[in-house]
Protein backbone atom coordinates (compact mmCIF):
# COMPACT_ATOMS: atom_id res chain seq x y z
CA UNK A 1 0.00 0.00 0.00
CA UNK A 2 2.77 2.39 0.95
CA UNK A 3 4.47 1.42 -2.29
CA UNK A 4 1.41 2.44 -4.28
CA UNK A 5 1.38 5.80 -2.49
CA UNK A 6 5.06 6.24 -3.17
CA UNK A 7 4.49 5.45 -6.84
CA UNK A 8 1.68 8.01 -6.98
CA UNK A 9 3.85 10.66 -5.35
CA UNK A 10 6.66 10.05 -7.82
CA UNK A 11 4.17 10.30 -10.64
CA UNK A 12 2.67 13.49 -9.23
CA UNK A 13 6.07 15.03 -8.67
CA UNK A 14 7.52 14.32 -12.11
CA UNK A 15 4.48 14.05 -14.38
CA UNK A 16 1.28 15.55 -13.02
CA UNK A 17 2.53 18.79 -11.45
CA UNK A 18 4.96 19.73 -14.24
CA UNK A 19 2.37 18.62 -16.81
CA UNK A 20 -0.32 20.89 -15.38
CA UNK A 21 2.04 23.86 -15.20
CA UNK A 22 3.40 23.33 -18.72
CA UNK A 23 -0.12 22.65 -20.00
CA UNK A 24 -1.36 25.96 -18.57
CA UNK A 25 1.49 27.81 -20.26
CA UNK A 26 0.81 26.10 -23.58
CA UNK A 27 -2.92 26.76 -23.22
CA UNK A 28 -2.34 30.50 -22.73
CA UNK A 29 -0.07 30.57 -25.77
CA UNK A 30 -2.48 28.51 -27.85
CA UNK A 31 -5.36 30.81 -26.85
CA UNK A 32 -3.52 33.72 -28.43
CA UNK A 33 -2.91 31.74 -31.60
CA UNK A 34 -6.48 30.50 -31.80
CA UNK A 35 -7.96 33.99 -31.27
CA UNK A 36 -5.85 35.43 -34.06
CA UNK A 37 -6.81 32.54 -36.29
CA UNK A 38 -10.50 32.82 -35.48
CA UNK A 39 -10.83 36.56 -35.84
CA UNK A 40 -7.97 37.83 -38.01
CA UNK A 41 -8.00 34.55 -39.97
CA UNK A 42 -4.34 33.69 -40.19
CA UNK A 43 -1.80 31.53 -38.39
CA UNK A 44 0.45 33.94 -36.56
CA UNK A 45 3.97 32.53 -36.70
CA UNK A 46 5.24 35.51 -34.75
CA UNK A 47 3.37 34.44 -31.63
CA UNK A 48 6.31 32.61 -30.04
CA UNK A 49 8.55 35.60 -30.50
CA UNK A 50 5.79 37.90 -29.30
CA UNK A 51 5.96 35.94 -26.06
CA UNK A 52 9.76 36.28 -26.04
CA UNK A 53 9.41 40.03 -26.54
CA UNK A 54 6.75 40.27 -23.83
CA UNK A 55 8.70 38.23 -21.29
CA UNK A 56 11.82 40.23 -22.19
CA UNK A 57 10.00 43.48 -21.45
CA UNK A 58 8.78 42.07 -18.14
CA UNK A 59 12.34 41.01 -17.27
CA UNK A 60 13.76 44.47 -17.95
CA UNK A 61 11.14 46.07 -15.70
CA UNK A 62 11.70 43.36 -13.08
CA UNK A 63 15.43 44.07 -13.02
CA UNK A 64 14.75 47.76 -12.63
CA UNK A 65 12.35 47.06 -9.77
CA UNK A 66 14.82 44.73 -8.13
CA UNK A 67 17.47 47.43 -8.38
CA UNK A 68 15.05 49.90 -6.76
CA UNK A 69 14.38 47.42 -3.97
CA UNK A 70 10.71 47.06 -4.94
CA UNK A 71 9.49 43.60 -4.01
CA UNK A 72 6.33 41.70 -3.23
CA UNK A 73 8.10 38.75 -1.57
CA UNK A 74 7.35 35.91 -1.21
CA UNK A 75 5.86 36.36 -4.69
CA UNK A 76 8.24 37.02 -7.59
CA UNK A 77 8.71 40.69 -8.52
CA UNK A 78 7.93 39.76 -12.14
CA UNK A 79 4.21 39.68 -11.29
CA UNK A 80 4.42 43.35 -10.41
CA UNK A 81 6.17 44.02 -13.71
CA UNK A 82 3.49 42.19 -15.74
CA UNK A 83 1.28 45.23 -16.46
CA UNK A 84 4.27 47.13 -17.86
CA UNK A 85 5.17 44.16 -20.06
CA UNK A 86 1.57 43.97 -21.25
CA UNK A 87 1.54 47.65 -22.24
CA UNK A 88 4.85 47.30 -24.11
CA UNK A 89 3.68 44.16 -25.90
CA UNK A 90 0.29 45.58 -26.89
CA UNK A 91 2.00 48.68 -28.28
CA UNK A 92 4.42 46.51 -30.23
CA UNK A 93 1.54 44.38 -31.61
CA UNK A 94 -0.47 47.44 -32.60
CA UNK A 95 2.64 48.81 -34.31
CA UNK A 96 3.05 45.63 -36.38
CA UNK A 97 -0.66 45.66 -37.16
CA UNK A 98 -0.58 49.27 -38.27
CA UNK A 99 2.48 48.90 -40.49
CA UNK A 100 2.26 45.28 -41.65
CA UNK A 101 -1.08 43.51 -41.35
CA UNK A 102 -3.41 46.44 -41.98
CA UNK A 103 -2.13 46.80 -45.51
CA UNK A 104 -2.86 43.14 -46.27
CA UNK A 105 -6.29 43.42 -44.70
CA UNK A 106 -7.07 46.37 -46.91
CA UNK A 107 -6.08 44.54 -50.10
CA UNK A 108 -7.92 41.45 -48.82
CA UNK A 109 -4.80 39.31 -49.12
CA UNK A 110 -5.05 35.51 -49.02
CA UNK A 111 -4.39 33.90 -45.61
CA UNK A 112 -1.09 32.44 -46.78
CA UNK A 113 0.20 35.95 -47.49
CA UNK A 114 -0.69 36.92 -43.92
CA UNK A 115 1.20 33.87 -42.68
CA UNK A 116 4.27 34.85 -44.67
CA UNK A 117 4.00 38.42 -43.38
CA UNK A 118 3.83 37.07 -39.82
CA UNK A 119 6.92 35.00 -40.58
CA UNK A 120 8.69 38.23 -41.47
CA UNK A 121 7.48 39.85 -38.27
CA UNK A 122 8.76 36.77 -36.44
CA UNK A 123 12.28 37.11 -37.83
CA UNK A 124 12.44 40.80 -37.04
CA UNK A 125 11.14 40.32 -33.51
CA UNK A 126 13.62 37.48 -33.14
CA UNK A 127 16.45 39.87 -33.87
CA UNK A 128 15.06 42.75 -31.85
CA UNK A 129 14.66 40.62 -28.73
CA UNK A 130 18.19 39.21 -29.00
CA UNK A 131 19.52 42.67 -29.67
CA UNK A 132 17.94 44.09 -26.54
CA UNK A 133 18.27 41.30 -24.03
CA UNK A 134 20.79 38.94 -25.60
CA UNK A 135 20.49 35.32 -26.70
CA UNK A 136 21.51 33.80 -23.37
CA UNK A 137 19.64 32.55 -20.33
CA UNK A 138 18.42 35.36 -18.11
CA UNK A 139 17.53 34.96 -14.45
CA UNK A 140 14.78 37.11 -13.06
CA UNK A 141 12.90 34.87 -10.64
CA UNK A 142 13.06 35.91 -7.01
CA UNK A 143 10.97 35.52 -3.87
CA UNK A 144 10.13 32.18 -2.31
CA UNK A 145 10.98 29.21 -4.57
CA UNK A 146 8.77 26.43 -3.23
CA UNK A 147 5.23 26.12 -1.97
CA UNK A 148 6.20 22.74 -0.57
CA UNK A 149 9.67 21.19 -0.62
CA UNK A 150 10.35 17.51 -1.24
CA UNK A 151 12.01 17.11 2.16
CA UNK A 152 9.15 18.79 4.03
CA UNK A 153 6.70 16.59 2.19
CA UNK A 154 8.60 13.50 3.27
CA UNK A 155 8.69 14.43 6.94
CA UNK A 156 5.06 15.50 6.74
CA UNK A 157 3.79 12.24 5.27
CA UNK A 158 6.51 9.78 6.28
CA UNK A 159 6.75 8.52 2.69
CA UNK A 160 10.05 7.69 0.99
CA UNK A 161 9.29 9.92 -1.96
CA UNK A 162 8.91 13.68 -1.85
CA UNK A 163 6.57 15.97 -3.71
CA UNK A 164 7.83 19.43 -4.51
CA UNK A 165 5.61 22.19 -5.83
CA UNK A 166 7.34 25.33 -7.01
CA UNK A 167 5.86 28.76 -6.42
CA UNK A 168 6.11 29.36 -10.15
CA UNK A 169 3.96 26.30 -10.80
CA UNK A 170 1.34 27.43 -8.34
CA UNK A 171 1.30 30.94 -9.79
CA UNK A 172 1.09 29.52 -13.30
CA UNK A 173 -2.02 27.52 -12.57
CA UNK A 174 -3.76 30.22 -10.55
CA UNK A 175 -3.00 32.94 -13.10
CA UNK A 176 -3.96 30.76 -16.04
CA UNK A 177 -7.31 29.90 -14.47
CA UNK A 178 -7.94 33.58 -13.69
CA UNK A 179 -7.03 34.74 -17.19
CA UNK A 180 -9.14 32.04 -18.85
CA UNK A 181 -12.18 32.85 -16.70
CA UNK A 182 -11.80 36.54 -17.50
CA UNK A 183 -11.42 35.80 -21.21
CA UNK A 184 -14.50 33.60 -21.36
CA UNK A 185 -16.52 36.08 -19.37
CA UNK A 186 -15.48 38.78 -21.80
CA UNK A 187 -16.25 36.73 -24.92
CA UNK A 188 -19.60 35.39 -23.73
CA UNK A 189 -21.06 38.10 -21.54
CA UNK A 190 -20.00 41.50 -22.87
CA UNK A 191 -21.30 43.29 -25.93
CA UNK A 192 -17.81 43.80 -27.30
CA UNK A 193 -16.85 40.18 -26.68
CA UNK A 194 -19.97 38.95 -28.43
CA UNK A 195 -19.30 41.24 -31.37
CA UNK A 196 -15.86 39.62 -31.68
CA UNK A 197 -17.41 36.16 -31.77
CA UNK A 198 -19.91 37.41 -34.33
CA UNK A 199 -17.08 38.79 -36.46
CA UNK A 200 -15.25 35.47 -36.19
CA UNK A 201 -18.41 33.53 -37.07
CA UNK A 202 -19.59 35.52 -40.09
CA UNK A 203 -17.62 38.56 -41.15
CA UNK A 204 -20.09 39.84 -43.77
CA UNK A 205 -23.09 39.60 -41.50
CA UNK A 206 -21.11 41.30 -38.71
CA UNK A 207 -20.50 44.21 -41.09
CA UNK A 208 -24.22 44.29 -41.97
CA UNK A 209 -24.96 44.48 -38.24
CA UNK A 210 -22.79 47.57 -37.92
CA UNK A 211 -19.86 45.92 -36.12
CA UNK A 212 -16.72 47.96 -36.76
CA UNK A 213 -13.97 45.59 -37.96
CA UNK A 214 -11.07 47.89 -37.03
CA UNK A 215 -12.32 48.00 -33.45
CA UNK A 216 -12.56 44.22 -33.33
CA UNK A 217 -8.99 43.96 -34.64
CA UNK A 218 -7.75 46.43 -32.04
CA UNK A 219 -9.31 44.48 -29.19
CA UNK A 220 -7.98 41.17 -30.49
CA UNK A 221 -4.43 42.53 -30.40
CA UNK A 222 -4.91 43.86 -26.88
CA UNK A 223 -6.16 40.48 -25.67
CA UNK A 224 -3.39 38.67 -27.53
CA UNK A 225 -0.85 41.01 -25.95
CA UNK A 226 -2.16 40.21 -22.47
CA UNK A 227 -2.19 36.47 -23.13
CA UNK A 228 1.29 36.45 -24.68
CA UNK A 229 2.80 38.46 -21.83
CA UNK A 230 1.23 36.28 -19.16
CA UNK A 231 2.16 33.06 -20.95
CA UNK A 232 5.73 34.16 -21.72
CA UNK A 233 6.40 35.42 -18.21
CA UNK A 234 4.96 32.33 -16.54
CA UNK A 235 7.03 30.08 -18.78
CA UNK A 236 10.13 32.12 -18.05
CA UNK A 237 9.51 32.03 -14.31
CA UNK A 238 8.79 28.32 -14.28
CA UNK A 239 11.65 27.23 -16.51
CA UNK A 240 14.16 29.73 -17.76
CA UNK A 241 14.12 32.73 -20.07
CA UNK A 242 15.98 32.29 -23.31
CA UNK A 243 14.59 33.85 -26.50
CA UNK A 244 15.16 30.70 -28.55
CA UNK A 245 12.97 28.51 -26.32
CA UNK A 246 9.96 30.66 -27.19
CA UNK A 247 10.56 30.11 -30.87
CA UNK A 248 10.65 26.38 -30.13
CA UNK A 249 7.38 26.68 -28.23
CA UNK A 250 5.68 27.65 -31.48
CA UNK A 251 5.28 23.99 -32.50
CA UNK A 252 3.65 22.69 -29.30
CA UNK A 253 1.46 25.79 -29.11
CA UNK A 254 0.24 25.42 -32.68
CA UNK A 255 -0.23 21.71 -32.07
CA UNK A 256 -2.33 22.56 -29.01
CA UNK A 257 -4.47 25.06 -30.92
CA UNK A 258 -5.01 22.65 -33.82
CA UNK A 259 -5.64 19.59 -31.65
CA UNK A 260 -8.29 21.55 -29.76
CA UNK A 261 -9.82 22.98 -32.93
CA UNK A 262 -8.47 26.20 -34.43
CA UNK A 263 -10.53 29.24 -33.56
CA UNK A 264 -12.09 27.52 -30.55
CA UNK A 265 -10.82 28.96 -27.23
CA UNK A 266 -12.05 25.99 -25.20
CA UNK A 267 -10.21 23.70 -27.59
CA UNK A 268 -6.97 25.64 -27.16
CA UNK A 269 -7.03 24.97 -23.44
CA UNK A 270 -7.84 21.27 -23.83
CA UNK A 271 -5.20 21.02 -26.57
CA UNK A 272 -2.60 22.63 -24.31
CA UNK A 273 -3.06 19.92 -21.71
CA UNK A 274 -3.22 17.10 -24.26
CA UNK A 275 0.12 18.21 -25.70
CA UNK A 276 1.81 18.86 -22.37
CA UNK A 277 0.78 15.54 -20.83
CA UNK A 278 1.73 13.64 -23.98
CA UNK A 279 5.14 15.28 -23.99
CA UNK A 280 5.75 14.68 -20.32
CA UNK A 281 4.51 11.10 -20.17
CA UNK A 282 6.17 9.95 -23.37
CA UNK A 283 9.55 11.36 -22.36
CA UNK A 284 9.37 10.45 -18.65
CA UNK A 285 11.44 7.52 -17.33
CA UNK A 286 8.92 5.41 -15.44
CA UNK A 287 11.53 3.18 -13.83
CA UNK A 288 10.90 4.34 -10.26
CA UNK A 289 7.12 4.26 -10.59
CA UNK A 290 7.21 0.72 -11.97
CA UNK A 291 9.72 -0.42 -9.34
CA UNK A 292 7.30 0.57 -6.60
CA UNK A 293 4.35 -1.12 -8.22
CA UNK A 294 5.69 -4.55 -9.29
CA UNK A 295 7.22 -7.32 -7.16
CA UNK A 296 10.94 -6.88 -6.59
CA UNK A 297 11.92 -9.61 -9.05
CA UNK A 298 10.18 -7.81 -11.89
CA UNK A 299 11.83 -4.47 -11.29
CA UNK A 300 13.01 -3.14 -14.65
CA UNK A 301 16.67 -2.57 -15.44
CA UNK A 302 15.96 -0.04 -18.16
CA UNK A 303 14.60 3.46 -17.64
CA UNK A 304 11.15 2.54 -19.03
CA UNK A 305 11.26 5.70 -21.10
CA UNK A 306 9.52 5.71 -24.46
CA UNK A 307 11.49 8.61 -25.94
CA UNK A 308 14.47 10.61 -24.85
CA UNK A 309 13.57 14.15 -23.73
CA UNK A 310 15.54 15.45 -26.69
CA UNK A 311 12.69 14.21 -28.85
CA UNK A 312 9.89 15.97 -27.00
CA UNK A 313 9.10 18.14 -29.99
CA UNK A 314 8.55 14.99 -32.04
CA UNK A 315 5.64 14.23 -29.73
CA UNK A 316 3.70 17.41 -30.50
CA UNK A 317 4.58 17.01 -34.14
CA UNK A 318 3.24 13.44 -34.25
CA UNK A 319 0.04 14.45 -32.49
CA UNK A 320 -0.36 17.30 -34.93
CA UNK A 321 -0.02 14.95 -37.91
CA UNK A 322 -2.42 12.39 -36.45
CA UNK A 323 -5.05 15.02 -35.73
CA UNK A 324 -4.72 16.62 -39.16
CA UNK A 325 -5.09 13.21 -40.81
CA UNK A 326 -8.01 11.86 -38.83
CA UNK A 327 -9.85 14.83 -37.35
CA UNK A 328 -8.80 18.04 -39.09
CA UNK A 329 -11.29 20.14 -37.13
CA UNK A 330 -9.76 19.14 -33.79
CA UNK A 331 -11.30 17.71 -30.63
CA UNK A 332 -13.75 20.54 -30.26
CA UNK A 333 -15.13 21.67 -33.55
CA UNK A 334 -12.89 24.39 -34.90
CA UNK A 335 -12.32 25.65 -38.40
CA UNK A 336 -10.85 23.03 -40.72
CA UNK A 337 -7.44 23.79 -42.17
CA UNK B 1 -47.82 60.83 -57.95
CA UNK B 2 -45.47 61.35 -55.01
CA UNK B 3 -42.20 59.49 -54.85
CA UNK B 4 -42.23 56.00 -53.28
CA UNK B 5 -40.60 55.45 -49.85
CA UNK B 6 -37.66 53.67 -51.44
CA UNK B 7 -36.76 53.77 -55.08
CA UNK B 8 -33.86 52.37 -57.03
CA UNK B 9 -34.34 54.70 -59.97
CA UNK B 10 -33.18 53.57 -63.43
CA UNK B 11 -30.11 51.83 -62.01
CA UNK B 12 -27.32 50.55 -64.25
CA UNK B 13 -24.27 48.87 -62.83
CA UNK B 14 -22.26 45.72 -62.12
CA UNK B 15 -19.73 44.22 -59.77
CA UNK B 16 -16.27 45.77 -59.49
CA UNK B 17 -14.92 46.61 -62.93
CA UNK B 18 -17.15 44.03 -64.62
CA UNK B 19 -19.79 44.75 -67.28
CA UNK B 20 -23.19 46.12 -66.39
CA UNK B 21 -25.60 43.52 -65.11
CA UNK B 22 -28.43 45.94 -64.48
CA UNK B 23 -29.71 48.03 -67.34
CA UNK B 24 -31.91 50.97 -66.53
CA UNK B 25 -33.63 48.92 -63.85
CA UNK B 26 -36.17 50.45 -61.49
CA UNK B 27 -37.56 48.93 -58.30
CA UNK B 28 -39.56 50.77 -55.68
CA UNK B 29 -41.60 50.12 -52.58
CA UNK B 30 -44.18 52.21 -50.76
CA UNK B 31 -44.42 52.63 -47.01
CA UNK B 32 -45.78 49.50 -45.32
CA UNK B 33 -46.13 47.64 -48.61
CA UNK B 34 -44.56 44.52 -50.04
CA UNK B 35 -42.68 44.68 -53.32
CA UNK B 36 -41.46 41.49 -54.92
CA UNK B 37 -38.79 41.03 -57.57
CA UNK B 38 -39.24 37.89 -59.66
CA UNK B 39 -37.78 36.59 -62.87
CA UNK B 40 -35.89 33.68 -64.40
CA UNK B 41 -32.49 32.51 -63.17
CA UNK B 42 -29.76 35.00 -63.90
CA UNK B 43 -32.21 37.84 -64.46
CA UNK B 44 -30.36 40.04 -61.97
CA UNK B 45 -32.98 39.84 -59.20
CA UNK B 46 -30.49 39.58 -56.35
CA UNK B 47 -28.22 42.02 -58.11
CA UNK B 48 -31.00 44.62 -58.22
CA UNK B 49 -31.51 44.13 -54.48
CA UNK B 50 -27.80 44.44 -53.78
CA UNK B 51 -27.66 47.59 -55.87
CA UNK B 52 -30.38 49.11 -53.72
CA UNK B 53 -28.40 48.14 -50.62
CA UNK B 54 -25.10 49.54 -51.93
CA UNK B 55 -23.30 46.26 -52.41
CA UNK B 56 -22.40 47.00 -56.00
CA UNK B 57 -21.48 49.94 -58.09
CA UNK B 58 -24.49 51.87 -59.36
CA UNK B 59 -22.98 53.69 -62.36
CA UNK B 60 -26.12 55.38 -63.59
CA UNK B 61 -29.35 56.18 -61.84
CA UNK B 62 -29.93 56.73 -58.16
CA UNK B 63 -31.22 55.16 -54.97
CA UNK B 64 -33.44 57.33 -52.81
CA UNK B 65 -34.80 56.53 -49.36
CA UNK B 66 -37.60 58.77 -48.12
CA UNK B 67 -36.59 61.37 -50.67
CA UNK B 68 -32.92 61.34 -49.63
CA UNK B 69 -30.26 60.35 -52.16
CA UNK B 70 -28.30 57.44 -50.67
CA UNK B 71 -26.67 56.21 -53.89
CA UNK B 72 -23.15 56.65 -52.54
CA UNK B 73 -23.61 55.43 -48.97
CA UNK B 74 -21.93 52.22 -47.82
CA UNK B 75 -24.19 49.30 -46.78
CA UNK B 76 -23.30 49.97 -43.13
CA UNK B 77 -24.42 53.57 -43.42
CA UNK B 78 -27.65 52.42 -45.04
CA UNK B 79 -28.27 50.17 -42.02
CA UNK B 80 -27.96 53.26 -39.85
CA UNK B 81 -30.51 54.99 -42.15
CA UNK B 82 -33.09 52.31 -41.40
CA UNK B 83 -32.51 49.68 -44.07
CA UNK B 84 -32.07 46.04 -43.06
CA UNK B 85 -30.88 43.28 -45.34
CA UNK B 86 -31.25 39.53 -44.97
CA UNK B 87 -28.80 37.79 -47.32
CA UNK B 88 -29.80 34.55 -48.99
CA UNK B 89 -27.04 32.43 -47.42
CA UNK B 90 -24.90 32.75 -44.28
CA UNK B 91 -27.50 35.05 -42.82
CA UNK B 92 -27.11 34.00 -39.18
CA UNK B 93 -24.24 33.62 -36.70
CA UNK B 94 -24.30 29.82 -36.49
CA UNK B 95 -22.05 29.45 -33.45
CA UNK B 96 -24.02 31.93 -31.37
CA UNK B 97 -27.33 31.47 -29.57
CA UNK B 98 -30.58 32.75 -31.02
CA UNK B 99 -30.66 35.49 -28.41
CA UNK B 100 -27.07 36.54 -29.17
CA UNK B 101 -27.97 36.68 -32.88
CA UNK B 102 -30.74 39.13 -32.06
CA UNK B 103 -28.41 41.15 -29.80
CA UNK B 104 -25.87 41.41 -32.61
CA UNK B 105 -28.62 42.62 -34.94
CA UNK B 106 -29.13 45.50 -32.54
CA UNK B 107 -25.40 46.19 -32.20
CA UNK B 108 -25.70 49.77 -33.43
CA UNK B 109 -28.43 50.61 -30.93
CA UNK B 110 -27.48 52.07 -27.59
CA UNK B 111 -30.98 52.10 -26.10
CA UNK B 112 -32.89 49.28 -24.42
CA UNK B 113 -33.48 46.49 -26.92
CA UNK B 114 -35.63 44.20 -24.77
CA UNK B 115 -38.88 45.61 -26.20
CA UNK B 116 -37.84 44.92 -29.80
CA UNK B 117 -36.63 41.48 -28.82
CA UNK B 118 -40.02 40.76 -27.27
CA UNK B 119 -41.69 41.85 -30.53
CA UNK B 120 -39.50 39.45 -32.49
CA UNK B 121 -40.37 36.66 -30.07
CA UNK B 122 -44.06 37.48 -30.47
CA UNK B 123 -43.68 37.33 -34.23
CA UNK B 124 -41.68 34.07 -34.09
CA UNK B 125 -42.71 32.29 -30.86
CA UNK B 126 -40.50 29.27 -31.63
CA UNK B 127 -37.42 31.46 -31.29
CA UNK B 128 -38.28 32.29 -27.71
CA UNK B 129 -38.26 28.58 -26.82
CA UNK B 130 -34.91 28.14 -28.52
CA UNK B 131 -33.28 31.39 -27.49
CA UNK B 132 -30.43 29.68 -25.60
CA UNK B 133 -29.71 27.26 -28.43
CA UNK B 134 -26.98 27.78 -31.02
CA UNK B 135 -28.63 29.15 -34.16
CA UNK B 136 -26.67 26.69 -36.30
CA UNK B 137 -28.53 23.78 -34.70
CA UNK B 138 -31.96 24.99 -35.86
CA UNK B 139 -33.93 23.78 -38.86
CA UNK B 140 -33.89 25.67 -42.15
CA UNK B 141 -37.18 27.47 -41.51
CA UNK B 142 -36.18 28.42 -37.98
CA UNK B 143 -32.84 29.74 -39.23
CA UNK B 144 -34.70 32.01 -41.65
CA UNK B 145 -36.79 33.26 -38.74
CA UNK B 146 -33.59 34.04 -36.83
CA UNK B 147 -32.24 35.83 -39.89
CA UNK B 148 -35.37 37.95 -40.28
CA UNK B 149 -35.47 38.54 -36.52
CA UNK B 150 -31.85 39.70 -36.50
CA UNK B 151 -32.63 42.20 -39.27
CA UNK B 152 -35.71 43.49 -37.43
CA UNK B 153 -33.65 44.25 -34.31
CA UNK B 154 -32.38 47.50 -35.80
CA UNK B 155 -36.04 48.66 -35.98
CA UNK B 156 -35.67 49.22 -39.72
CA UNK B 157 -38.07 51.19 -41.87
CA UNK B 158 -37.29 48.92 -44.82
CA UNK B 159 -36.62 45.20 -44.73
CA UNK B 160 -34.92 43.57 -47.71
CA UNK B 161 -35.13 39.80 -48.08
CA UNK B 162 -33.08 37.82 -50.60
CA UNK B 163 -35.01 34.61 -51.31
CA UNK B 164 -36.20 34.04 -47.74
CA UNK B 165 -37.90 30.77 -48.67
CA UNK B 166 -34.98 29.16 -50.52
CA UNK B 167 -34.65 25.57 -49.41
CA UNK B 168 -37.56 25.40 -46.98
CA UNK B 169 -40.64 23.19 -47.24
CA UNK B 170 -43.91 24.56 -48.74
CA UNK B 171 -45.57 24.59 -45.31
CA UNK B 172 -42.72 26.59 -43.80
CA UNK B 173 -42.83 28.87 -46.83
CA UNK B 174 -46.51 29.72 -46.28
CA UNK B 175 -45.77 30.35 -42.62
CA UNK B 176 -42.85 32.67 -43.47
CA UNK B 177 -44.97 34.62 -45.97
CA UNK B 178 -47.64 35.07 -43.29
CA UNK B 179 -45.04 36.49 -40.94
CA UNK B 180 -43.73 38.79 -43.64
CA UNK B 181 -47.24 40.17 -44.18
CA UNK B 182 -47.45 40.77 -40.42
CA UNK B 183 -44.18 42.67 -40.49
CA UNK B 184 -45.45 44.84 -43.33
CA UNK B 185 -48.62 45.61 -41.35
CA UNK B 186 -46.48 47.22 -38.65
CA UNK B 187 -45.49 49.84 -41.21
CA UNK B 188 -42.19 48.36 -42.35
CA UNK B 189 -41.72 48.34 -46.11
CA UNK B 190 -40.56 45.06 -47.59
CA UNK B 191 -38.53 44.48 -50.72
CA UNK B 192 -38.13 40.81 -51.51
CA UNK B 193 -36.52 38.67 -54.17
CA UNK B 194 -38.34 35.38 -54.67
CA UNK B 195 -37.87 32.20 -56.60
CA UNK B 196 -41.40 31.01 -55.74
CA UNK B 197 -42.89 33.67 -57.98
CA UNK B 198 -46.56 32.63 -57.85
CA UNK B 199 -46.82 32.57 -54.04
CA UNK B 200 -44.74 35.70 -53.66
CA UNK B 201 -46.80 37.72 -56.14
CA UNK B 202 -49.93 36.63 -54.30
CA UNK B 203 -48.85 38.59 -51.23
CA UNK B 204 -47.19 41.44 -53.14
CA UNK B 205 -48.58 44.93 -53.45
CA UNK B 206 -46.15 45.55 -56.26
CA UNK B 207 -44.35 43.09 -58.51
CA UNK B 208 -41.33 43.52 -60.75
CA UNK B 209 -40.51 40.95 -63.40
CA UNK B 210 -36.87 41.32 -64.42
CA UNK B 211 -35.26 39.78 -67.47
CA UNK B 212 -31.57 40.19 -68.20
CA UNK B 213 -31.16 43.00 -65.75
CA UNK B 214 -34.01 45.11 -67.10
CA UNK B 215 -37.66 45.62 -66.17
CA UNK B 216 -39.96 43.45 -68.29
CA UNK B 217 -43.29 43.80 -66.48
CA UNK B 218 -44.21 46.02 -63.56
CA UNK B 219 -47.63 46.01 -61.98
CA UNK B 220 -49.49 45.09 -58.82
CA UNK B 221 -48.98 41.51 -57.68
CA UNK B 222 -52.55 40.54 -58.51
CA UNK B 223 -52.38 42.09 -61.99
CA UNK B 224 -49.17 40.26 -62.82
CA UNK B 225 -50.70 36.98 -61.66
CA UNK B 226 -53.66 37.64 -63.93
CA UNK B 227 -51.59 38.69 -66.94
CA UNK B 228 -51.60 35.76 -69.43
CA UNK B 229 -48.21 36.86 -70.89
CA UNK B 230 -46.57 36.77 -67.48
CA UNK B 231 -48.27 33.49 -66.59
CA UNK B 232 -47.14 31.83 -69.78
CA UNK B 233 -43.53 33.03 -69.67
CA UNK B 234 -42.68 33.11 -65.99
CA UNK B 235 -45.22 31.26 -63.92
CA UNK B 236 -45.43 28.04 -65.87
CA UNK B 237 -48.88 28.61 -67.45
Amino acid sequence: MVDVLNALVVLANFVVVPGIAYGSQLALGALGITLIYGILRFSNFAHGDTMAFAAGAVILVTWWMQAQGISIAPLPTALLALPFGIVATVLMLLFTDRYVYRFYRRVKAAPIIFVMASLGVMFILNGVVRFIIGPNDQRFADGERFIIRARDFKTLTGLDEGLAIKVSQGITVVTAVGVVIALFWFLNRTRTGKSMRAYSDNEDLALLSGINPERVVLIVWIIVGILATVAGTLYGLDKTYKPFTFFQLLLPMFAAAIVGGLGNPLGAIAGGFVISFSEVTVTYAFKRVVTYLVPEAWAPDSLVQLLSTDYKFAVSFSILIIVLLFRPTGIFKGQSL
Amino acid sequence: MSEPFLIGDRMSGGYGKGPNILHDCTVAVEKGEIAVIVGPNGAGKSTAMKAVFGMLDVREGAVRLDGEDITHLSPQDRVAKGMAFVPQTSNIFTSMTVEENLEMGAFLRRDDISGTMEQVYTLFPILKDKRRQAAGELSGGQRQQVAVGRALMTQPRLLMLDEPTAGVSPIVMDELFDRIIEVARTGISILMVEQNARQALAIADKGYVLVQGANRYTDTGAALLADPEVRKSFLGG
